[in-house]
């Protein structure tokens, strides 16, 4: 029993080009890549020296055959004419709507097309930065603690900061992006979680588990939204931003339909052994506490599912109490389980919460993570049930909600005025000068657990207790040698050899600092490395 | 952690948090007040404009 576990976090980010409202997301999504990737490769032939040269003559993409010229019409020059009329820019798109899963975070080398575009790369700290259909996403590395899973999906914003300002100095223009789910105009885009949870527990108990889970715990982790209604047809708060997008119990898909329990069995490591549960229920979080509850409670209650002592509650229907609660910024909404019994979200979560308690206090727990979450869910729910607003300082939804009350009662004004809109989606501007939750968290008025210091040693370092390790200490240290990467392997081409080296990674729990470590600190040559790590293997 | 220090641990700590509660609450009015004072440089000036401007593609 422990709020412990690998997780991993996805976030796919608004984006626009202010002076273009109409330019196509795909070709900005893949600028911001592109600028990241040319970012890394300046900082790190004056930092470390390394060959981490997306040009011409990098032995890397010779390797793999690609054409690399870079003398092709840049993505960045897209932009200037309308998307209907150039073909390039559909031909990037078909790249991004192809490549994604087909290949993981296969990069470094980049997926390329005839623009020459870097739509997909592995980041330093393990990280994946890519192009997700029409939004750049960040997938954070593999991390094993709450706190750890803050950490590094922080450190995907700063990523996207970086990106977004050096589109600019590179003379792309001014990008914007945000960090919410909705356009309030009928599209959602997601901030996914990943739990490692072992194959042998049974699907359906996780189902059982966590659905009453999943729609009650957004009272701590909803990022608020003003609008109800896929297209916020109706001007009123509510909790989440992406509780009325959802129209299914469980099922596949992510895009349309979404369910609260989501399927897809892509473990990215041993599947005999494990299964990755993919979340996409959850709200993007700028607020460190927000985040560390929803991986952390979420974590208790999986362990809670595999001991087989989660509380017994089933929703009469699951999504209309999701949606029912959302809407209800005062907490007050009970929603009836199948059993008869009618319950608020407080409740419904107290009733994991205890479970959780007791579990812990009879079996017994001794990592400082579990005790933390503990006690942070159990103050949490306390605060909620007394009145919301004092959870203002720590909870998403509810700093926004009092900024947008206290503002439009300032101004007499309703939320349907244009500013109140405005204040919704400024909230979760990435930039920390003009972003609300960032004004906010500078005025001591946020509660965070990591400073800026720490989130910008996360943008270039890995978590060291998970196969992130291996990966982006491989990154940083043998980039060149490196033609692709994703969650579960490495492949290097290395001169001279005949063939591609291929180091498979499927326990996420290997090629730690403590397995590895010492290779990295021995300096080794390539080959010498690649032997090593393969005699490891 | 035994069942005793753990309880006793929570007992505390939901003191300390209640004592805390004022100070968090003042500081988190006061924060919102001191943006709020300076909300007009700070938000985007063409509101109506800009969020109506703000239209995504379909994701995940």
């Amino acid at each position: 029993m422990s709020a412990r576990r690998l997780v991993g976090l996805e976030t796919e980010y608004g984006i626009i080009r202010p002076s273009m409202p109409k330019a196509n997301a795909t070709v900005l999504s893949a600028q911001v890549v592109d600028s990241y990737a040319q970012l890394v490769a300046e900082t790190n032939s004056q930092v470390r020296g390394a060959r981490w040269d997306y040009a011409d003559e990098s032995p890397l993409q010779d390797a793999r055959g690609f054409t690399v010229a870079r003398d092709q019409a840049h993505p960045t020059q897209l932009t200037d004419v309308e998307p209907e009329v150039d073909a390039g820019i559909w031909t990037a798109e078909s790249v991004a709507l192809d490549g994604n899963d087909a290949r993981v975070g296969s990069t470094l080398y980049q997926e390329k097309d005839s623009t020459d575009v870097v739509m997909n790369m592995v980041l330093g700290n393990g990280a994946r930065l890519y192009v997700d259909h029409a939004h750049p996403e960040y997938s954070s590395p593999e991390s094993t603690t709450p706190r750890a899973a803050v950490l590094w999906d922080q450190a995907g914003d700063e990523v996207m900061r970086r990106a977004m300002d050096t589109a600019a100095r590179l003379g792309s223009g001014e990008l914007l992006m945000y960090k919410n789910n909705t356009d309030n105009k009928s599209v959602s885009y997601g901030a996914h979680e990943n739990y490692l949870v072992p194959r042998s527990v049974e699907f359906s108990s996780l189902v059982q588990g966590l659905t009453p889970f999943f729609a009650t715990r957004q009272i701590f982790c909803g990022a608020g939204r003003v609008g109800k209604g896929m297209l916020g047809q109706r001007k009123e708060f509510q909790i989440s931003q992406r509780a009325d997008f959802f129209e299914a119990e469980v099922g596949l898909e992510t895009t349309v339909n979404r369910p609260i329990i989501n399927t897809r069995d892509e473990p990215h490591s041993n599947w005999d052994k494990y299964r990755r549960l993919h979340v996409i229920i959850g709200d993007a979080n700028l607020g460190q506490i927000s985040t560390l509850l929803r991986v952390g409670t979420t974590n208790l209650v999986l362990s809670l599912i595999e001991a087989g002592a989660a509380p017994k509650l089933e929703l009469g229907d699951p999504v209309a109490a999701l949606q029912q609660i959302s809407h209800d910024p005062s907490l007050k909404t009970a929603v009836r389980l199948r059993d008869g019994r009618k319950l608020t979200a407080i409740e419904i979560q107290r009733e994991y919460l205890s479970a959780a308690q007791d579990y812990c206090q009879w079996q017994g727990h001794d990592d400082p993570d579990t005790a933390e979450i503990l006690e942070r869910w159990a103050q949490v729910l306390d605060l909620l049930e007394r009145d919301p607003l004092l959870a203002a300082d720590q909870i998403d939804w509810i700093a926004k909600y009092k900024l947008i009350t206290s503002f439009a009662q300032r101004h007499n004004l309703s939320l349907d005025d244009p500013r109140v809109g405005m204040l919704d989606l400024q909230w979760a501007d990435l930039r920390q000068d003009k972003g609300l939750y960032y004004r906010l968290a500078a005025r001591g008025a946020i509660q965070t657990i990591f400073s800026q210091e720490e989130i910008n040693r996360a943008v270039t370092e890995p978590p060291e207790d998970t196969r992130a390790y291996l990966r982006g200490k491989t990154l940083q240290r043998y980039a060149p040698y490196v033609v692709a990467a994703n969650w579960d392997a490495l492949s290097f081409s290395v001169p001279g050899a005949r063939k591609i080296s291929r180091i498979f990674l499927p326990e996420p729990l290997d090629g730690t600092r403590r397995d590895v470590g010492e290779l990295f600190d021995a300096q080794l040559e390539i080959d010498e490395f690649i032997d090593q790590l393969a005699r490891r293997a | 952690m035994t069942q005793e220090s753990f309880s006793a641990r929570r007992q505390s700590e939901t003191q300390d948090a209640a004592e805390q509660i004022q100070v968090n609450t003042t500081g988190q009015s006061a924060g919102v007040d001191d943006l709020l004072d300076e909300i007009d440089s700070v938000l985007e000036s063409n509101a109506e404009e800009f969020v109506r401007g703000f239209v995504q593609k379909g994701g995940q």
